[in-house]
Order: C-alpha cells, then structure tokens, then sequence
C-alpha cells in the first residue's frame, strides 16, 4: 500500500515534469538515430582507386553483393591523393597472382574503412583461391600423364596483405553491434540521474523526514522508488525498442521479455546507486558531477568498444557491463535466458547490494 | 500518565552539544508550547519526540512507548518547521500521498483531505501545483498534512510562521478543539500573543531548558509585566546570572 503510493507520487512527478519526461523519451531517440546515420553503411557507394591490380580481383570487387563498389584506375600519386581529399574510400595496389596487396585507407569514418578493407581482402583472397584451384587443377593433368612423376608439395598460398590508414584506424562498429549496450547505457543515465536528484530533492526539501515521522518502514520507501522509477524503465524501454526495430530497422533476434528483465535491471542498480550517491551531493548539480566518475567509464568499459586486458577486466567491475553483455546476447545473437542468467544475477546482485546500503544510510536517520 | 515525556535527553551534531539533559512532560489534552531564542534546539527537540532524530541519551517516551515506534507514528502529526511539501504536485496530490502513507484509503482518506484542508481554509486551489503557491499557503497545506492523520499527538514547528491574523485565530480555535478532544498538542513559536494561549510553556536557552510553567507562572516567576520580557529574561541567561550569584551567596555564607 505505502509501496504503491510511493511509486504513484513518483508517476505523477514525472507525469507533472513534462519538459523531463520529453527529454527522456525523446532524446535517446535522437542519439540512436544519430548512432545509425552515422554508422550506417549498408547498400552505400564506395569508391576504390586501383593503382594495379589482376582484372580477376577488379570484377571480384565490382561484383560484392553488399556494397556498390565503383572503380577506378590511377597512378600510385594520384590514387593517394584520391583517398586523401575524400574522392575514394581506399586505394590498393596488388600484384598479378594477388599475393601482394596493399591497400590505403581513409580511416577518419572507421567503419567505412572497415568495411571497404573487408571487401577487398575477400577479392584478394578469391583470387589467390582461384589461381590455387587452376594450379591443382592443372598439376592433377600433368602428373596423370606421367605416372612416374615425383611427389610434388602442393602449397596454398594466402595473400600477404598490408592495409595502411591515412587517417583514423581501424575500429568501428554499427548500430547491430552499438545498439543493444547503448539502450541499456541510455536507461541507467536517465534513470541514475533521475532517480538520484529525486531522492536529493526528497532529502533536501524535507518530505524524507517527513515521511519517516510517518509509519513507513525503510523498506517501504526504497521499494516504492524501485516501483516508480521501474515504471519509467519498462515504458522507456519498450520506446527504445520499438524505434530501434521498426524505425532503424535494426535486428532483433532474441524475446522482448528478456530485453525488458535485463533492463529492469540495469533500471533497479541504477535507482538504488543514484539514490546511495545522492546522500554524498548537496545539490542537483553536485548529482550532475557524478557523470564524468560514474557514467561516462561505465561507457567506456561496457563492452561498447573494445578494450586491452586490464580494461576488459576493469570493465568486470561495472554493473553496465552486464546489462551491455546480456542485451548483446539477446538482441543480436538471439539467445534465450539460460545465457543471460549470470548477468542478470550479477545486475540483481548489485542492485540488492546498493538498496542494503540504502537502507543503512536511512537507519541512520531513524533507528526503525 | 503523560503523553509525551523526555528524560536525560542530549543530542549533539558532530562534536557540538546541541540538547543538554532536557526533560519535558506534557499531560494528554494539553497544548504545550516550546519557546527559545533562534538556534536554541527547539526543531531538534521536536524532531527526537518525532522520532526522525536519535538522542545519544536520555529517554524519549510517546503515549508510553519509546521513540521510535511505528505504531506510535500513525498516531502523531508532524509539521516541520520549513514546508515540507512536492511542489511539481498538486496540494491534492500531496495531501492524499502522505494521507496514503499514514494507511489512509478510500473514502475515509477523501474524507480527511476535506477536513484537513477545510481547516486550514484550502478549498479550489488543491488543484493548482504547490510551485504556484504563496508561503502562507505552502504553510498552511503543510499544516494540513499534519493534521490528516487526525492525530493523538500534533507536533506543530512554528506553525503560523506566514499565516493572516484572521486565519490564524481560526486555526487556533480549531487547535483548542483537538486538544478539548483529547490530543495532546506540541507547537513551537515565536509569537508571544500566541504562548499566552498555551496551556503550558517550557522557556529553553542553549538547549537547555530554564523554566516550565503556565504563562502566569513564568510572568510571575521572572517578576516582569508580560511574557514578551519573561521570554528575554529566561532566553537571554539573566536568570542563569541570578540564580548564579545566589549560589555564590550561598557558598559565601557557607
Ligand atoms: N543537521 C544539523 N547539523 C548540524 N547542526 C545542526 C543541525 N541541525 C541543527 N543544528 C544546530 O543545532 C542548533 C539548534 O538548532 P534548532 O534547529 O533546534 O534551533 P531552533 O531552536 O529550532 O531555532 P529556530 O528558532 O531558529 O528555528 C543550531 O545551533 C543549529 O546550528
Ligand atoms: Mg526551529
């Protein structure tokens, strides 16, 4: 009862706060839409300078279905230059059996790059294949003509290739691979820094107090926040995932249940860490300040980019790292809960650790 | 039995002493004011009997039971001293969430909403945001909010602060009915024409307190004309150098 009426004073808050719930709803939807034109790579036009190549690999190249790949020929000069003023997306220059390859990116838009490197390492290799099987084929004649040649070693060659970045390097990723971490990311920001300056204002303004000169247990109070603001989680998440799906188009292969557990979460660590970080912060902009030390490394170690050693296991230690590994494993690869079962044990884990601490932050206040 | 009754009671933030040994009593019915100079502890005192702040020592019984107790709780009203109040909710909203929180339902809490506002003369503007309300009306919703548990106990931090003199009586009067019914009220002030209208007063200084008594007895006691110069004598520590010096008296006789 007390519970519910907590959760609906906090709905109705947001309800009243228009301008934050706008932003909520419709910001992230202007980021991921942003993430997805950015990124956004299939069925584009890409330009290939070729400096020399085998006429094999040239076609190979004109005739990749993802991508529509124009070619054309210049000098080695020239076809630097190309690349560098943006007229093409790479340069290569290979010699006649395709063993050599070199390729000049422009690696200022990565996930150009790596894509244009893609479709040319796999001509390159299609041509050396091709050679190889001519080469057997062609052995296999002679040697049934002689039946006392000798033993030959037959020896398959892969193309040594050396790909070179003008500008930028290799890294990049589209919205398959960013999307699903990055709807997670986007609900515990909000609901963090939501959740954190609501507690603070409860605080600073005395209706805490005035509620705990009421009956309601600790208990009651923190439950009625993992209520509401869960409330705003599973309405946010099913906003961000419809647009992400049917607007963006991108694909989801596993349960909208399970994306809308994981996120719940994610929405429950991040209530109860902004609850616990708003008794540090005296003001809504002392609460801002715990972006750069809260937000923004769970970010960086969440599994969005990928990381050396020692960070990969930092990364270990943040509660987004699971949320971004469990909506992986279920938006883009499509697998069920079994999968997910140990981060959304790590996640509750986490968030039953801040409400305990939450819970003796307001003993404090009253012994009961 | 007394209905409020503290004993021994000493609070301190950090290192500072705030409440040295105080003991109050207040009887069932009663309408007891808290008078002090500003900083002198009269919110702390009032937040320990609420139970939001634990003493370090001393006892801190409410209708029998000590401090904090749940059950006890839902039977006291509480006024903090600066309107504690959700101002992007409507003055509705407010009254009905913590009249919710008290375990108040249905039409029993539509009824107490009704009660509660029409005391303290709210009637239209319940629909309007508190963030579009004057002080005096902030105060007076916040006054409501204690009163919608139609409490057995009222503590009341300087609940006027802000209110015009005509609503002001009327909510005086409504005060006296409660405490004529049984309710034991609390309030702290630092209006003087409203001490006098408190069944008992208790004068404190440097949270301590100095005296207790009716206001006839403390005007008397400090052998001035009115209580206003009763409230200076006892909070400005002239009696304190008086009853000193006759200590010293005593010992130099001694
Ligand atoms: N949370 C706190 N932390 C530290 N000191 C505090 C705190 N609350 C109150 N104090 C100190 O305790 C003393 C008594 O404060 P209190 O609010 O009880 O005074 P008061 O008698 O109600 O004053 P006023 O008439 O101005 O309301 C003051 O000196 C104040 O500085
Ligand atoms: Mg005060």
């Amino acid at each position: 009862m007390r519970v519910r009426a907590i959760a609906g004073r906090i709905i109705n808050q947001l309800r009243h706060d228009k301008r934050t719930m706008a932003l909520v709803l419709a910001a992230p939807l202007i980021v991921l839409t942003l993430v997805y034109f950015v990124f956004q790579t299939n069925g584009q036009t890409f330009t290939v300078s070729v400096i020399n190549a085998p006429k094999d690999m040239v076609s190979e190249m004109k005739s990749n279905d993802d991508y529509d790949i124009t070619v054309r020929h210049d000098s080695k000069k020239d076809a630097v230059g190309a690349v560098r003023n943006g007229e093409a997306e790479a340069a290569v220059s290979a010699d006649k059996d395709c063993s050599r390859v070199k390729i000049y990116l422009d690696g200022s838009n990565a996930s150009d790059a790596k894509v244009i490197r893609a479709v040319i390492e796999q001509s390159a290799a299609a041509v050396v294949r091709d050679n190889a099987k001519d080469a057997v084929h062609d052995l296999k004649k002679t040697m049934a003509k002689n039946p006392a040649a000798p033993d030959i070693d037959i020896e398959m060659s892969e193309p040594d290739i050396t790909a070179k970045y003008i500008y930028g390097s290799e890294d990049g990723s589209f919205l398959d691979s960013y999307g699903a971490p990055l709807i997670g990311a986007i609900i515990f920001f909000f609901v963090f820094l939501i959740a954190g300056i609501n507690f603070l204002n409860e605080r600073k303004g005395g209706t805490l107090e005035r509620i705990l000169s009421t009956p309601a247990k600790r208990s009651e109070i923190i439950a009625g926040y993992v209520l509401g603001f869960g409330a705003l989680a599973v309405v946010q998440t099913i906003v961000l995932t419809l647009f992400v799906v049917y607007v963006l188009g991108m694909t989801m292969e596993g349960s909208i249940a399970a994306v809308l557990l994981i996120n719940i979460l994610t929405a429950v660590a991040a209530l109860t860490l902004g609850m616990l970080l708003s008794t540090l912060a005296s003001s809504e902009f002392q609460m801002m300040q715990f972006i750069p030390l809260v937000i923004l490394p769970q970010i960086f170690l969440c599994g969005l980019f990928r990381l050396s050693g020692g960070w990969d296991i930092a990364g270990h230690f943040m509660p987004l790292y699971y949320t971004a590994d469990a909506l992986t494993a279920v938006m883009v690869k499509g697998l069920g809960y079994s999968d997910i079962a140990l981060d959304a044990v790590v996640l509750a884990g986490c968030a039953v650790l801040f409400m305990a601490l939450n819970a003796g932050f307001l003993k404090r206040q009253r012994a009961i | 039995m007394k209905t409020v009754e503290l004993s021994g009671v000493c609070k301190a933030f950090g290192k500072k002493q705030i409440l040295h040994d105080v003991d109050l009593g207040i009887e069932s019915g009663e309408i007891f004011g808290l008078l002090g100079p500003s900083g002198c502890g009269k919110t702390t005192t009032v937040k320990i009997i609420a139970g939001i702040l634990s003493p370090e020592k001393g006892s801190v019984k409410v209708l029998g039971r000590s401090m904090p107790d749940l059950k006890i709780m839902g039977r006291m009203g509480y006024m903090a001293q600066a309107a504690a109040l959700y101002p992007s909710l409507t003055a509705y909203e407010n009254l009905s969430f913590f009249g919710k929180i008290y375990g108040l339902k249905g039409s029993e809490l539509a009824e107490r909403i009704d009660h509660a506002a029409g005391i303290v003369g709210l009637g239209d503007e319940l629909k309007e945001a508190v963030s579009a309300y004057s002080g005096g009306m902030m105060q007076r919703l916040s006054l409501a909010i204690a009163l919608l548990p139609d409490p057995d106990v009222l503590l009341l931090d300087e609940p006027t602060v802000g209110i015009d003199p005509v609503l002001r009586a009327e909510i005086w009067q409504e005060l006296r009915k409660l405490a004529d019914g049984g309710s034991t009220i609390l309030i702290t002030t630092h209006v003087m024409d409203e001490a006098v209208k408190c069944g008992r007063l208790a004068m404190m200084r440097e949270g301590r307190v100095t005296a207790e008594g009716t206001p006839e007895e403390l005007i008397n006691r400090s052998g001035k004309n009115n209580i206003e110069e009763a409230f200076i004598y006892y909070g400005s520590g002239e009696h304190e150098s008086q009853s000193d010096s006759g200590q010293n008296n005593q010992s130099a006789k001694a």
